[in-house]
């Protein structure tokens, strides 16, 4: 289906499930524990061995020998994988280092090899005999030396509008600023895990993967294959952020291990390598300037993003919202990219807005002080309905302002004291920040079969997935809607190869596109059922399990025969986004504690309001912010990968070390949706939460310790020894 | 992990002398800290001894008014103890304060003081450590060493101990209770149980080897009003930058220890003379002579900052 003109009405807009709270159908499954995840496939797969991976001990340089003869002598051991008995491998599009270094090593824990052996202590305990000798060589690894050296991005040119140089010297009220947000690894609770079998000259990998068929179709690329010999699977996946995207080390080493043993393997890539061996957020250098006139309005803004990566990679584009978010005639936003010897930088959560909210929505707050406007006022008189660039291009639905107004009511945001530094509760420093959230909303074509059968049960297949986002459950409303059935004639089979490609999960695009496929195959398979029953089709009613015309009735399963019927079709999207900019936008609202001595913040309370389309879900859609927020106040507070600058590796990587928010961080959330429909994204009218609940709630929160201590900190995380020194006296 | 061999232990005695008799045995209780380091195979014990039999978990009072805790009574019971409670709330404090509640149900009193650095160094065994590896040196000296020791390291070691519990057990002046492989039994201070690094940052306690504890003791009460304040990143279930055990009395006179700044709970006697003149003047000679690095030169005034605070709160 080609979707190029915007959404009419269509049976989604019943909401007779659609909309509705509905409660994870897989949640059964997950709190029984009988959900199996990619590293427990025990059934299809008996009799796996057992892969331990080996990480590179340098960051950069040669393997000069490598001894695994004590290993392969070690009791249990079955193979061993390294890139000299591994054949000539290929590489995918979507990887920057090889998967499985030496000689040449190019990051820290790069895997050098997989020992495989009959138990996983077996393989663990043979792992630590294998001897590896290095050749250390310098590396850059220091993103603050390297930024003098950073080019631009021949895929990310610099945008001009108007003459900002001009405008910025002869503003009345400027800012010019420097902020920093470190490398942050994805933290996921399941690591990286996968089963591979062999037959013949065809691989089967079970695994925790986001984008199904990005991934096989790297594995296949890696190996040198036809694709269609590589078979993924992956119904649940417990965690991804962006940090499984990709066809990654667990993967290819557990289809090489395989190869090598010739039987099955499993391969979980250790809690202690996943920070260095797999991709994180980088870090990133951001400077924003703003000129605007003594009413608040913008006349010039400019942001500029530094960031690293290996040869080959993409820089973090931290001012996409800057091309969009607030109005202003005079424009430049450009993203610089040094070269950096430390582990790949790729996508994680929001990649982009959420490190450049960080920075942009702290700038807002101080130019906001500088002008001595309310900040919320700030950003409302600053607003705009079209694309900056482009004036001709309006946003298809854009509440911002709804969203800060709401948000600022609901919050109680006129009892805040614009004096920073003025409200103490006993030892603590109370502080209000707020921020805009937003985020673009991506398009990707995608696909599903439906499948009716005699029972009246509807089958949807499609290889989307479900990393604990709902997947599943708006997959089965979006079936149950448009059939005519309730979610328990529904049945979702995702995450594997064999079916239709979907969208995949990543971009928070996943709900929308994948709905929206299967929108159409549901579409296509309404006809079918009409034409078998002798319906005219686009005036025949499905409801409660019937079709109905006039006062003719039929069951909706009469349609099926025996032999059921199967229809296949997918969404693809036309030039709307061209016409049309599409993004998502929200508000957040943050009250912070800070110890007036120690200096730790505590986060009182939080409000998001987001304005996103048509929310599928309201349950699921409320887990995604809630547990953005929770990402965003790590990220505000404490999530950093500290870096080793001068052996290139991350330091603290294990989750001991890494801290990511407990639940005593966390306080009372509170979550608002905008009723909104956008017929311009999807016939769903959908866009996506899952990331646009984390955009801006870094800035929030540090806005908010700003306004409780009167110190502004540019840095993140803001840990309690940056403000240290500018804190209240003790006696 | 190595393979190794394991036996339970029938008495103390039999204990140490078997852990005498094997060399590389360790003593295993609660676990939680041994087991993840042999899966790293930071520790490679050929033998382990499970303690977790004896009779050893018992809190009972001592004929001079003090409370004798066996090794093996677990921090969540001894936390909960109505007379830890009463009288040594600082204890309880610094117990509650660390690890989280299902470590806090297998952690044994005797374990949770040998406990090992965490130092994130010392758990990545591609780095040099002399710690793990006596003689590969200290990769944590100029590299990332904000959670490491502002004093009292050496050129060999800036390591911290994380116990919680142990800063409470040190400003309440316990008393070690050991059993040596030759049945002799002997009890130390536990200002002399844990060592600086020095030349030999593996060698981290007094005991010898073989040498087992069976209980800690603590004086009679020490009164005051007690605090444990730990200060960290989040909320919960993080080491400490730095935590302040203290006892302060009606008159302002008290005592102070340090955690998340020494190789060992820190105290410094002598200073807490100056209690009654505040935080300013105790924290200059506790950590007088301090040596931080350019990551953790926060933790000094940090430790001031946190110590006026306590003395505040103290207060009432």
């Amino acid at each position: 289906m080609k979707f190029d003109t915007p959404a009419t009405t269509n049976p989604i807009d019943q909401l007779k499930v659609i909309g509705k709270a509905t409660d994870r159908i897989d949640g059964p499954l997950k709190t029984t524990g009988t959900a199996p995840y990619a590293y427990e496939h025990h059934d299809p797969v008996p009799n796996a061995a057992y892969g331990y991976v080996v990480g590179s001990a340098i960051a950069k340089g040669r393997i000069t020998a490598m001894d695994v003869a004590a290993a392969r002598g070690a009791p249990g051991v079955i193979a061993i994988v390294t890139a000299e008995n591994a054949g000539k491998l290929g590489k995918g599009k979507r990887n920057t280092a090889t998967l499985l270094g030496g000689p040449k090593i190019e990051h820290y824990h790069q895997a050098v090899a997989l020992v495989v052996a009959e138990t996983f202590e077996q393989a663990r305990a043979a792992a630590k005999l294998v001897r590896v000798d290095y050749a250390r060589e310098d590396g850059a690894f220091d993103l603050a030396v390297a930024k003098d050296g950073a080019k631009p991005s021949d895929d990310d040119p610099d945008l001009r509008v108007g003459d900002f140089d001009g405008a910025f010297a002869s503003a009345p009220v400027k800012l010019d600023a420097t902020y920093t947000t470190p490398d942050q690894t994805h933290a996921m609770m399941e690591p990286h895990a996968s089963i591979a079998v062999w037959n013949g000259d065809k691989v089967t990998v079970w695994t925790s993967n986001q984008m199904i068929d990005w991934t096989a179709s790297d594995l296949a690329q890696t190996l040198n294959m036809p694709k269609e010999k590589v078979r993924l699977i992956s119904p649940f996946v417990g965690g991804g952020f962006g940090g499984k995207l990709f066809l990654r080390t667990d993967t290819l080493l557990a289809v090489l291990g395989a190869r090598e043993a010739k039987r099955p393997v499993k391969v979980a890539l250790q809690r202690p390598l996943m920070a260095n061996n797999t991709t994180h957020r980088p870090a990133t250098i951001q400077r924003v300037r703003i000129g605007a006139t003594p009413e608040g309005i913008i006349t010039a803004i400019a942001h500029e993003s530094w960031s690293g990566n290996l040869p080959g990679g993409n820089p973090e584009t931290a001012v996409d919202q800057t091309k969009l978010l607030y109005a202003g005639a005079n424009r430049l936003t450009a993203l610089r990219l040094a070269h950096l010897d430390l582990p790949e930088g790729n996508a994680m959560r929001a990649p982009g807005e959420a490190p450049g909210l960080m920075a942009l929505e702290i700038a807002m707050d101080e130019m906001a002080e500088k002008l001595g406007i309310d900040p919320v006022e700030f950003r409302v008189r600053n607003d705009t309905q079209v694309d900056p660039a482009k004036p001709d291009r309006p946003f298809s639905q854009r509440q911002l302002v709804q969203c800060l107004r709401m948000g600022a009511e609901r919050f109680g945001w006129d009892k805040r004291n614009p004096k920073p530094a003025s409200v103490r509760d006993g030892r603590w420093l109370v502080g209000l920040g707020m921020a805009a959230a937003f985020r673009n909303n991506l398009l990707n074509k995608s696909a599903a079969r439906v499948r009716l059968d005699k029972r009246g049960v509807v089958t949807v297949e499609t290889d989307m997935t479900d990393i604990g986002t709902g997947s599943y459950t708006i997959i089965a409303q979006t079936a149950a809607e448009m059939m005519g059935v309730g979610l328990d004639k529904v049945v979702v089979r995702l995450g594997d190869s064999s079916f239709p490609v979907s969208a995949g999960s990543g971009g928070q695009w996943g709900a929308n596109n994948s709905t929206a496929g299967v929108y159409a195959a549901c579409v296509k398979l309404r006809e079918e059922v009409a034409r078998k029953l002798g319906f005219n089709s686009a005036d025949a009613v499905f409801a409660d399990g019937q079709v109905r015309l006039g006062n003719r009735s039929l069951p909706l399963a009469q349609a099926a025969g025996d032999s059921g019927l199967v229809a296949e079709d997918g969404i693809e999207y036309g030039d709307l986004s061209k016409k049309y900019q599409q993004s998502t936008f929200g508000a957040h609202y943050v009250e912070v504690a800070v110890d007036a001595a120690t200096g730790e913040t505590r986060v009182r309370r939080m409000l998001a309001v987001c304005a996103a389309g048509r929310i599928l879900n309201p349950k699921s859609a409320r887990s995604q912010v809630i547990g953005a927020m929770t990402m965003g106040v790590g990220a505000a507070l404490m999530e950093e990968l500290a870096l080793d600058k001068r052996n290139g590796f991350f330091v603290n990587h294990d989750l001991a070390s890494y801290e990511v928010p407990v639940h005593a961080d966390i306080p009372h959330q509170e979550v608002v949706f905008l009723d909104e429909t956008d017929p311009i994204s999807s016939p769903m009218k959908a866009k996506g939460v899952g990331e646009l609940g984390l955009c801006g709630v870094g800035a929030a929160v540090a806005n908010a310790i700003y306004n409780a201590t009167g110190v502004r900190v540019r840095d993140y995380p803001i840990t309690l020894d940056k403000l240290l020194d500018r804190l209240p006296e003790v006696a | 992990m190595r393979t190794f061999t394991y036996e339970r232990a029938n008495s103390p005695a039999e204990a140490a002398a078997a852990a005498e008799r094997m060399p590389g045995a360790k003593f295993i209780a609660g676990g939680t800290n041994l087991l993840d380091l042999m899966k790293l195979e930071i520790e490679t014990p050929a033998h382990l001894i499970d303690v977790n039999g004896l009779d050893l978990d018992g809190v009972d009072p001592t004929p001079d008014g003090g409370l004798r805790i066996g090794a093996l009574v677990r921090n969540t019971d001894l936390a909960a103890d109505p007379r830890v409670r009463r009288d040594y709330g600082v204890l309880s404090r610094a117990l509650l304060a660390g690890a989280s509640g299902q470590l806090r149900n297998k952690a044994t009193t005797a374990g949770n003081l040998l406990q090992r650095t965490r130092c994130p160094y010392f758990y990545d065994t591609a780095q040099p450590c002399n710690k793990r590896q006596p003689g590969s040196g200290c990769a944590a000296i100029g590299g990332f060493s904000r959670q490491l020791a502002v004093i009292g390291g050496s050129e060999a070691c800036i390591a911290t101990h994380p116990s919680d519990m142990a800063v409470a057990m040190r400003v309440l002046d316990a008393t070690v209770e050991t059993v040596r492989p030759d049945g002799a039994t002997r009890s130390i201070p536990i200002a002399d149980f844990h060592r600086l690094p020095g030349d030999t940052p593996h060698i981290e306690t007094a005991l010898v080897p073989g040498e087992l504890i069976t209980a800690v003791t603590l004086p009679k009460p020490a009164g005051g009003t007690q605090v444990y304040r730990k200060v960290r990143d989040r909320a919960s279930y993080a080491f400490a930058l730095v935590s302040v055990a203290a006892v302060v009395q009606r008159d302002g006179s008290g005592r102070v220890a340090l955690g998340g700044v020494a190789h060992k709970p820190w105290r410094v006697e002598a200073a807490e003379a100056a209690m009654p003149q505040g935080a300013k003047a105790v924290t200059a000679q506790l950590l007088a002579g301090a040596k931080p690095t350019h990551d953790n030169a926060f933790k000094l005034p940090l430790v001031e900052r946190t110590l006026a605070s306590v003395l505040t709160e103290a207060k009432g």
